[in-house]
């Protein structure tokens, strides 16, 4: 059975969500098929996919200098 | 998102603490230390505010750890906490953006379309070496609309599931997609084209951006 094609706008609608693959099947066979015909789809997804990333980084929000060593002290000092 | 599985003798680590190890508390903690602090900052904006508030937060899980029933992981629970004692901070301090993000009425705004096609090939995360791109990233994120920064936390530096961040902000899952859905999609757009530029060497975008 073809696939049927589903236009930019849909897929960006969804793209999030085909990310975390919160789709259902049918949906993800569709917007595979749009991204191998669409450059532009793709570079979205695939910086989409780079942002997921790099928010998940351990590189990101870096505690100040001296946090945990405060951070025990406060434990230690009690209520 | 660097952490879903919990330490293997987490479970054992908290009953050292509740038979009174605070050492052990220690080393319970340390994995989620900059995941607390991260929570706490995407609703405060402030690193006074935040370092309290983890502090508290932090704290606050140490002295009722027994009520911890394991329902829950160690983790999201722990975020929680952090969650709610970082908006009675902005209550207390800062009335008018507890408002606005705890506001019944706040309602998703419509879809939200791209608008950067710059093609960005898969990159390595040594790129986070780079202490401009960090930055950068650290900027979009906390330029994003508050509801939007804090599911972005939520799910993608903490790694939470959607229903544990739905349970957490109280917001439907819907809205969490939703929400998460724009945040990813700004950020996308206001880094693509410096980062596609940085790694490319093309000078252009370094003339037009600092990183």
């Amino acid at each position: 059975m073809a696939t049927i094609e589903i236009s930019c706008i849909e897929v960006w609608r969804e793209i999030s969500n085909y990310l975390d693959d919160e789709i259902t099947a049918d949906l993800r066979e569709r917007m595979e098929a749009h991204f191998n015909v669409c450059a532009h789809c793709t570079a979205i997804f695939d910086g989409l996919r780079n942002v997921v990333h790099l928010v998940g980084d351990k590189e990101v929000f870096q505690m100040p200098e001296g946090f945990e060593k405060r951070l025990y002290k406060r434990i230690r000092k009690g209520p | 998102m660097e952490q879903t599985e919990p330490p293997a003798n987490e479970a054992e680590l908290i009953k050292k603490v509740c038979d009174g190890d605070r050492e052990a508390f220690y080393e319970l903690v340390r994995p989620y230390e900059r995941l607390v602090y991260a929570t706490a900052f995407s609703i405060l904006k402030n690193p006074a505010d935040t370092e309290d508030v983890a502090q508290e937060a932090v704290f606050k899980a140490f002295s009722h750890l027994k009520s911890f029933r394991g329902e829950s992981k160690f983790s999201t629970w722990l975020i929680q906490i952090t969650y709610n004692e970082a908006k009675m901070k902005l209550r207390k301090t800062r009335p008018h953006l507890y408002e606005s993000l705890d506001s019944q009425h706040q309602s998703d705004e419509g879809d939200y379309w791209p608008t950067d096609f710059a093609d960005w090939r898969p990159i390595p995360s040594e790129i986070l070496q780079e202490s401009e791109v960090r930055k950068a990233l650290e900027n979009a994120i906390n330029s994003l609309g508050p509801i939007y920064r804090e599911v972005l936390i939520l799910r993608d530096l903490n790694g939470l599931s959607v229903k544990e961040t739905m349970a957490i902000l109280g917001i439907s899952i819907s809205n969490v997609k939703s929400r998460l859905h724009r945040a990813r999609l700004q950020l996308r757009d206001s880094l693509a084209p410096g980062i596609d530029g940085l790694l490319s060497g093309g000078q252009s975008y370094r003339k037009v951006r600092t990183w």
